[in-house]
């Protein structure tokens, strides 16, 4: 059996508490793999240490435990083959979008020549439909024109595998569609594998291959992952008439309003895959337990 | 009815300079032959040598004096009778020695203390004892370990240059975004590249900051200090009008010291406004 792209095996972060306190645990347990190509987003309640999951992978924070294996080589440090899209844009304010671009490409490539640099990345400028507005600072720019640049960057490195951290939370609605959209189109001609933290359900079903659930903190752990076999390519406007689209969004929600909160502290262990049945209700009808614990339903 | 703000601005200001001239001028005007008739004994004690007005000169005087003067700043003539300009440039020739040496000292310091929390704790002690010592107080040790006038008024320049550099050097190292902070590692930047690359043009508007304090500072403190060192320069330029009894050299001097200071505070804003970045 070959191992997955990416493993992480029981990762764990306690914080020091204020003296006199036990430390605080904020995850456990926690237990995943990605494939590669795989396209995974994480939900689940402030404070259960999405972010800090992901700081982790991205080499920026360290585990209080456990393991995370990209490429069969354990993660340490950052590394210019994870990307990693930020809440905030988090560019450059001093640098145009292009600049800001250009900076991370000479990074990974400082061989390269300055034209060969800048070719590179306004393409990917063009890619996020920023051509034209390259040489505007940050500030001229939208917020979602902002986090289109972050977007560009990160994929302008080519990274074999990039990490969201709730990249459209700051976003309105209708820019939030424009923006998934083209990440859907960059991400299919590109095939990174993608990492993402999203607060919102539809945004998940709408870009996962899987959802990974994490139960809330402290003591978080991924409760299940939920298989999304809606087939691609999806589009917005028609993604929700598939007959899928409202069941997975049902167990989602359910999981998110209820289970999450039942599940807390339970505990890691490994996570398994949920698959939902073709029709009827989700795999967690019925008694309730944690569905990590049975035998039925799981691939 | 003028609408302008900038204009009404102008208009105002020289309403007040012209209102202030003529009740000054006004003030000392003593009027044809008031110092005519019999001397006081006071005044046979002391040769005539009181003057009957206030001796404080017109601004009319100033006016002539500081035509004459600036239409040769450059005269050399001995040791005690150098023109205004020569004077002004010996002051500025030693603040931006001091000043100079002490961003060259401050910035990379500033850039220790701000990245290295260590750093930060333990030199913050002797950097709060040192920063409220008055630069002057410096001198005497100054002259006796340095034994020149010269470098010890340049060193009192230094060492009152260095801190707002320093301290805000550091503050705008340490309050760089922990995101941008991030962003460089990500893309495995190293320390050197991070610090030029990243921290430097996020931090260059508050450590430009610190500099503009500094170099005001610096021509407040370079007066007084020459004032002590005497030999050249507009401080002691100052004090040796004073001593001459030259009050309209004196205000005179003093005004020019106004625009000189004026001149390099606003060459550091324009270089402030150089790396400001919108956030």
């Amino acid at each position: 059996m070959t191992k997955p792209f990416l493993q992480v095996e029981n990762l764990k972060k306690t914080f020091p508490a204020p003296r006199g306190e036990p430390p605080l645990t904020v995850f456990a347990g926690v237990n995943f793999s990605i494939e590669k190509g795989e396209f995974i987003c994480v939900i689940g309640h402030s404070g259960c240490g999405k972010s800090t999951i992901l700081n982790i992978m991205a080499g920026l924070d360290q585990a209080s435990d456990g393991y995370v294996f990209m490429d069969g080589k354990e993660i340490r440090g950052t590394s210019l083959d994870r990307g990693v899209i930020f809440q905030n844009h988090s560019l450059l304010p001093w640098k145009s979008a292009l600049s800001n671009v250009m900076f991370a490409v000479k990074s990974r490539w400082p061989g390269w020549s300055r034209e060969k640099v800048r070719e590179h990345a306004m393409k990917y400028i063009a890619m996020v439909g920023l051509k034209g507005t390259e040489d505007r600072k940050p500030s001229q720019l939208s917020g979602g024109m902002r986090q289109r640049v972050g977007i560009a960057r990160a994929f302008a490195i080519e990274p074999k595998m990039l990490l969201m951290d709730e990249p459209f939370g700051a976003l309105d609605a209708l820019t939030r569609g424009t923006i998934q959209d083209e990440l859907l189109s960059i991400w299919s001609q590109a095939g990174q594998t993608v990492f993402m933290i999203t607060h919102d359900v539809d945004e998940a079903i709408l870009l996962s291959d899987r959802i990974l659930l994490m139960t809330n903190g402290p003591n978080a752990s991924v409760a299940e992952a939920v298989q999304v076999d809606i087939p691609r390519p999806r589009q917005r406007e028609t993604l929700f008439k598939h007959e899928r689209f409202y069941q997975i969004r049902n167990h989602l929600v359910d999981f998110l309003v209820r289970r999450s909160r039942e599940l807390a502290g339970t505990g890691g262990g490994e996570t398994r895959t949920v698959r939902l049945k073709a029709v009827g209700g989700d795999l967690e009808d019925g008694d309730g337990e944690p569905s990590r614990r049975r035998a039925a339903g799981g691939t | 009815m003028v609408t302008n703000i900038n204009l009404k601005a102008a208009i105002v200001s020289a309403l007040m300079l012209a209102g202030l001239l003529i009740v000054w001028e006004a003030s000392v005007y003593t009027g044809p032959g008031a110092a005519t008739g019999e001397m006081s004994e006071y005044e046979m004690l002391t040769g005539g040598a009181q003057p009957d007005d206030s001796g404080i000169p017109a601004p009319s005087a100033i006016i002539s004096h500081a035509i004459t003067e600036l239409s040769d700043p450059f005269y050399d003539r001995g040791t005690n009778d150098k023109g205004i300009g020569t004077q002004l440039l010996y002051s500025v020739g030693r603040v931006l020695t001091g000043y100079g040496l002490a961003v060259l000292v401050a910035v990379p310091l500033g850039f220790v203390v701000g990245m290295s929390p260590v750093m930060q704790k333990a030199l913050n002690p002797y950097i709060q004892v040192l920063r409220p010592i008055s630069p002057l107080a410096w001198m005497p040790l100054a002259l006796f370990i340095i034994q020149d006038s010269v470098k010890s008024a340049i060193f009192v320049i230094f060492i009152c240059s260095i801190w707002p550099i320093l301290v805000n050097t550091a503050f705008g190292v340490a309050s760089v975004k922990r995101d941008l902070l991030n962003v460089a590692r990500t893309l495995e930047l190293s320390r050197l590249k991070t610090a030029v690359t990243v921290i430097l043009p996020a931090a260059a508007p508050t450590i430009l900051t610190g500099m503009r304090i500094a170099i005001g500072i610096s021509w407040l403190v370079i007066v007084a200090a020459e004032m002590l060192v005497g030999g050249t320069g507009i401080g002691y330029y100052v004090w040796n009008e004073w001593n001459n009894l030259d009050l309209t050299s004196v205000i005179f001097s003093i005004l020019m010291i106004g625009v000189v200071g004026m001149v390099l505070d606003s060459m550091l804003a324009a270089a402030t406004r150089a790396v400001q970045y919108a956030d």
